[in-house]
């Protein structure tokens, strides 16, 4: 009995400490030092630009680019499932891009450009994926195409080879 | 690869320091008087009286978890509104979060409300990885105990482990992910779940994806101290055992074995996701296998990421297991049938591997001819039966639960076929009887369509979570039983026959052991499903 009695009072005391009040004042305190950030940024979040194709465009998202209902693709590496989903995207970018850059063939496409992530809400491309829409992007928008790439490695990632979409897009409104 | 070495040297330089602290903490010299307090009338137990307040108390944290996800509706803090899960998946659910697996057949921002969450599992995140660690002290105290067969008291050690060890590294480690941009707000209280998810080597999102969510890991930057946290206890507490038991040498003669094992992972991974898989091969696509990745972390950072979350018994991913190349895949599935003893689960990490050591000892003993021993202690058959099952049984466990859920009840777990369905189903029972927790997530116990009331798979949901309550607690008892027997015995004098366990020679054995434990009870699992995926451009 007072070992059941122990274990029950030690479960509510770290109930209240572990799963209140240590969430709870954290809360508290992100809320009153960064108020904005802690909020969740939106920059951070990938988004469906695809109704404007003078805009950059995300990867590829099974989710409906949804950051509150997310769930991975799941498509093993060697099922024919996943090989016709990535043909598709193959053909999307093609028909999407080539106008733009002729000549441009499967193989010359960035993976990351007909993958689909891992979030459904990834926000950031490859710069090489980028380079490719710059030439669309330029011409939709009457830019020089050299505006655009210097815009892109602006942008680029400090950590790595790619750039943030929404960043990217901001900049060019 | 920078990244790698990098990561390699901050865990190196890491594992002295924290776990010297965690070694001060148990022995006392770290205290707070006030905190001392609440655990004064608590006397010093023998491994069964200690053995069975982890299994009361673990009991009473499962009948809470239980209740507070059966009440879900009746909750503050659920802006969204949803009702409570069906009984199977919270069953389920509790017995993963309890022991430290932190599997999840449920989606955290379909299903939860925030304080399921946060009362909920955040607090199992906290007391399951502080009940690994207190029994993790427990068995040392009992492997280097000169006299006597006290091996401390659970619920100081339990205070312990939370108020000096959990609850500190998490605030800080939650206030630099909240500066990081992981969000901390009534909605969404993820840094607070996120720090200790990753200490306590739980793994269990806020968001169904997990670290691959940007607010749960927004940048590259973030992910690096993502997989910092997830080792640095594990690590550490092979430092602590050294100190603990007189002998740095032997520490870090643990912590060899096991960074050699993770950096062979680590290559394997890399290596095999920086290559098109057959599906892209025949879509004609070159470059990296970027599906179900993503792209801040790239294939350095996820190939990391999945190793180090299967070395430890964390379970956190950072991208799809199921888009995992063929050898992608079977690299996490191989170290957790190790045993998770490749820096392990807190706590559990240490004492399984210490069984594994143990195992080392007998076989090199049988070939010299000697009496075993370890640490001066002489080792019986009755410790290497104890050694047996805790080595043996969870491999078992999984080889039968996996076969049970080929059956036609399993079956419609799974949502593909071929060696892709086998590999999910290998892959969902070696997690949870090793109580890791990351999954080939295809794979589901739950069933949230978008028109009709979401339904649990009773049969994926009950097999489960019997399976990871067995895998926890047999090894558990197991260890302890040993560290109790242990606790009795003299120390006898190393003479010059006696077999040296802080040697180079001692490691490679020791490697020889897990691996080939493991190598001999799942390589026909493992053709059957990862290695014929690998080893061909076939498609299913």
């Amino acid at each position: 009995m007072r070992e059941l009695r122990r274990a029950v009072i030690a479960a509510l005391a770290l109930t209240l400490v572990l799963g209140l009040a240590y969430p709870l004042a954290l809360t508290g305190a992100a809320q009153l030092v960064l108020p904005h950030r802690a909020d969740g940024q939106a920059s951070l979040i990938g988004r469906d630009y695809s109704k404007d194709l003078s805009l950059f465009q995300s990867r590829p998202s099974v989710t409906g680019y949804a950051p509150d209902a997310t769930f991975f693709d799941n498509q093993g590496p060697n099922q024919k499932a996943l090989a016709a989903q990535l043909r598709g995207y193959v053909r999307a970018y093609l028909q999407r891009e080539r106008p733009y850059t002729p000549g441009l063939r499967a193989q010359d496409i960035p993976s990351d450009a007909v993958t689909t992530s891992a979030s459904g809400v990834d926000p950031d491309i490859s710069v090489a994926n980028a380079r490719i829409q710059a030439h669309r992007v330029a011409a939709r928008r009457h830019l020089p195409l050299a505006r655009v790439l210097a815009l892109i490695d602006a942008h680029r990632s400090a950590f790595g080879s790619f750039v943030n979409v929404n960043e990217l897009n901001q900049a060019l409104r | 690869m920078l990244e790698i070495v990098l990561y390699v040297a901050l865990l190196t330089a890491i594992t002295p320091l924290l776990g010297g602290y965690i070694a001060r903490v148990f022995s006392g010299e770290i205290a707070i008087a006030a905190v001392e307090r609440l655990t004064r009338g608590c006397e010093p137990q023998d491994w069964k009286r200690y053995a069975r307040s982890v299994l009361v108390s673990s009991a009473v944290f499962f009948a809470l978890l239980y209740l507070i996800l059966q009440t879900q509706s009746l909750h503050p803090f659920n802006p969204r509104g949803f009702g409570s899960p069906p009984w199977d998946l919270a069953f389920n659910t509790t017995a993963s979060f309890v022991t430290n697996t932190n599997w999840q057949y449920y989606a955290g921002e379909t299903t939860l409300s925030n304080f399921s969450q946060m009362a909920g599992l955040t607090v199992q995140n906290f007391v399951s990885a502080g009940v690994g660690l207190a029994v993790a002290i427990a068995v040392i105290r009992g492997f280097a105990a000169r006299s006597g067969g006290a091996l401390g008291n659970f619920y100081q050690d339990l205070v312990r482990a939370v108020v000096y060890v959990l609850l500190p590294l998490s605030l800080v480690s939650a206030a630099v992910l909240i500066v990081m941009g992981v969000p901390q707000s009534i909605d969404l209280p993820v840094g607070s779940q996120e720090a200790i998810k990753l200490l306590g080597t739980n793994g269990g999102g806020f968001f169904n994806v997990n670290s691959a969510h940007p607010f749960e890991n927004p940048s590259a930057l973030s992910n690096f101290f993502e997989l910092v946290l997830i080792l640095a206890i594990p690590a550490a507490l092979t430092s602590t055992y050294g100190r603990m038991v007189g002998n740095r040498r032997q520490g870090w003669a643990l912590y060899a074995a096991m960074l050699t094992l993770f950096v062979v992972a680590v290559a394997v991974v890399y290596v095999a996701e920086g290559h098109p898989t057959p599906a892209m091969h025949a879509a004609g696509i070159t470059g990296a296998n970027l599906e179900g990745k993503e792209e801040r972390f790239g294939t350095v950072g996820t190939a990391l990421f999945v190793v180090v979350t299967t070395a430890a018994s964390c379970g956190a991913v950072n991208g799809a297991m199921e888009a995992l190349s063929g050898i992608g895949g079977l690299v996490p599935m191989a170290q957790m049938q190790t045993g998770e003893v490749i820096f392990g689960g807190v706590g559990s990490g240490l004492t399984t591997m210490l069984m594994f050591v143990l195992l080392a000892v007998f076989l090199c003993g049988l070939m010299v001819g000697r009496t075993p021993e370890l640490l001066g202690k002489k080792i019986g058959a009755h410790e290497i039966e104890l050694t047996v099952l805790g080595t043996i049984g969870v491999p078992l466990l999984v080889l039968v639960t996996t076969a049970l859920s080929l059956t036609k009840w399993g079956l419609v777990s799974m949502s593909t076929s071929g060696p892709q369905g086998f590999s999910e189903a290998l892959y969902a029972y070696t997690s949870q009887a090793n109580n890791n927790g990351s999954a080939f997530a295809g794979y589901t116990g739950f069933v949230q369509p978008a028109n009709g009331p979401a339904y649990g798979i009773v049969f994926a949901n009950l097999l489960g979570g019997f399976t990871m309550l067995l895998g926890r607690f047999v090894p558990l008892l197991a260890v302890l039983a040993i560290a109790g027997s242990l606790s009795h015995q003299r120390v006898a004098p190393a003479g010059a026959g006696t077999f040296q366990t802080d040697s180079a020679t001692f490691v490679v054995v020791l490697i020889g052991v897990i691996v080939l434990v493991a190598l001999l009870t799942f390589v026909p699992a493992l053709l059957l499903g990862p290695v014929v995926q690998g080893m061909t451009h076939q498609l299913f």
